[in-house]
């Protein structure tokens, strides 16, 4: 784990590749999703570099859930493709990715289960190993209780845990602070940052716009399905190219 | 025939000296029910878990047949199974007829249904709320369902009970299967039926009361687990 207080310079903190050459970039192009009639997300051609911090903003209904499950494959295109360094998303390159939901979905089994459960379907480790996951999530003290009686910002915790033990090349987080208190968001912070060190690509949607300046290398800002800017995160808090950007930070109605 | 109060004291007397012939008779009920319950459990549960996380051309008739299934009519169940069983039918070269593999397999047809609909249900209110995270970590499914069975054991042994309890309690297809042999295939169900026939009430309502306390037994049971389920907050 992080130090907490230590300051998060994306300079430095320019992770390695693991064996992101084999699945990154990520390529979009012209991805569209209908449903029900209405377009949600409307021809995004975008690639994902290996390398920073991708934070998702954007106000609700903007696309940002659908256009990251597209990504990862949990949603089929109703136009357009996706390209995991160059090939289709099929299993081999969905197994390198990894995601966490707002409300995490755990086993109804104990915590240290929920981790073994994991590291069976990837062919690895035992006990052992999931101890040593849970250790790296401060809920070694927890590994026996059922999984569903930990509090809100413990069951994320164990859902990124989770989520990592399948040693995953892009993590997409989907708002998984969303709900939690400031130390819980705080913790799971730090895991970001770790696993983002250790060279796992992050592709973060959040709301939280102090989360987001703590976190993010670039911004990917979506409104009605499209991406309206595309910046550096320095660049994206002090002067938005974008009218919907500027109106989205300073608290407006984005219309 | 005896005195509505004699009788029952008849009863209470041959329970509470362990009776060998009601003892003999509980005996074979209890294993013949389990080894239903067994077989049941061994088709219906994968059955079920398959139906309820997958999605296919027919299903919704699948579900209504499964369904309607459970109400099958043990009598017809009992002649279904007679018919296949018999010297002529196709399956009468094994001479189970008359024998308790008979009336095994006949209550395995009459609660596969209901152990397989039952779960069908389970599995699919748990695979819908698991469905986006195995999605999302690409879970085969052979090892979907072995988890949703896992995950909803508690559930799914309530499911148990009830086939159990819906096999012991049944009489129209193992008396026509079984035949209701002394010391062979008399069960609880067609003891009671014989012996009121013939007005020996003590035994019919020894074998009553037994079959009441198993039944009570079979709901203290479901209700337990429920609440060893909630307390462990798995389910």
């Amino acid at each position: 784990m992080l130090d907490r207080n230590a300051t998060f310079d994306p300079a430095t903190a320019e992770p390695a590749a693991r064996h992101a050459e084999e699945i990154l970039p990520c390529v979009a192009q012209g991805l569209t999703f209908e449903a029900g009639g209405k377009t949600i997300v409307d021809g995004i051609d975008v690639t994902l570099e290996q390398g920073p911090v991708t934070m998702v903003m954007g106000p609700n209904g903007a696309g940002k859930t659908v256009l990251v499950r597209l990504l990862h494959g949990m949603l089929e295109p109703t136009a357009g493709q996706v390209l995991w360094a160059g090939k289709p998303v099929g299993e081999e390159n969905r197994k390198r990715q990894a995601m966490v939901f707002q409300n995490p979905v755990l086993l109804r089994r104990s915590v240290v289960s929920n981790i073994e459960f994991v590291l069976k379907l990837r062919g690895a480790g035992g006990r052992e190993q999931a101890m040593e996951i849970l250790r790296s999530a401060s809920l070694d003290d927890k590994a026996n209780q059922p999984a569903r009686l930990l509090s809100g910002g413990e069951r994320q915790r164990l859902a990124m845990a989770r989520a990592l033990a399948t040693d995953p090349d892009v993590l997409f987080l989907d708002e998984p602070t969303a709900s939690l208190d400031p130390a819980s968001v705080l913790v799971i912070e730090d895991i970001v940052r770790d696993a983002h060190q250790r060279g796992v690509k992050i592709i973060f949607i959040t709301h939280d716009l102090g989360q987001a300046r703590r976190l993010a290398d670039e911004v990917i800002f979506i409104h009605r399905g499209k991406i309206v800017e595309r910046s550096p995160a320095k660049q994206f808090f002090n002067a938005p190219a974008s009218r919907e950007a500027k109106d989205y930070l300073a608290g407006r109605i984005v219309l | 025939m005896q005195d509505f109060g004699q009788s029952f004291a008849l009863a209470f007397d041959l329970v509470w000296s362990a009776d060998p012939t009601l003892m003999e008779i509980i005996g074979l009920s209890i294993k013949v029910s389990l080894s239903a319950v067994v077989l049941a459990c061994l088709i219906g549960l994968p059955l079920g878990a398959a139906i309820g996380m997958s999605r296919f051309r027919g299903r919704d008739a699948s579900i209504i047949i499964l369904n309607a299934l459970m109400g099958l009519p043990p009598v017809v169940v009992g002649l279904l199974v007679y018919l296949t069983l018999s010297r002529a039918g196709p399956l009468g070269v094994f001479g189970l007829l008359y024998t308790p593999a008979a009336m095994i397999i006949a209550q395995t047809i009459l609660i596969t249904p209901i152990v397989a609909a039952l779960s069908r249900q389970v599995i699919e209110d748990l695979h819908n709320e698991y469905a986006e995270q195995f999605r999302s970590l690409c879970v085969p499914p052979r090892a979907a369902i072995a988890a949703l069975l896992w995950d909803a054991r508690y559930s799914l042994l309530t499911v148990m009970l009830a086939g159990f309890g819906r096999a012991v309690a049944e009489v129209g297809a193992v008396i026509i299967v079984g035949g209701n042999i002394d010391h062979l295939t008399r069960v609880m169900t067609t003891a009671i039926a014989l012996e009121t026939s013939k007005g020996d009430l003590a035994l019919a309502l020894a074998l009553g009361l037994v079959l009441m306390v198993m039944a009570l037994a079979v709901n203290a049971g479901v209700m337990m687990l429920r609440m060893t389920a909630q307390r462990q907050a798995y389910a």
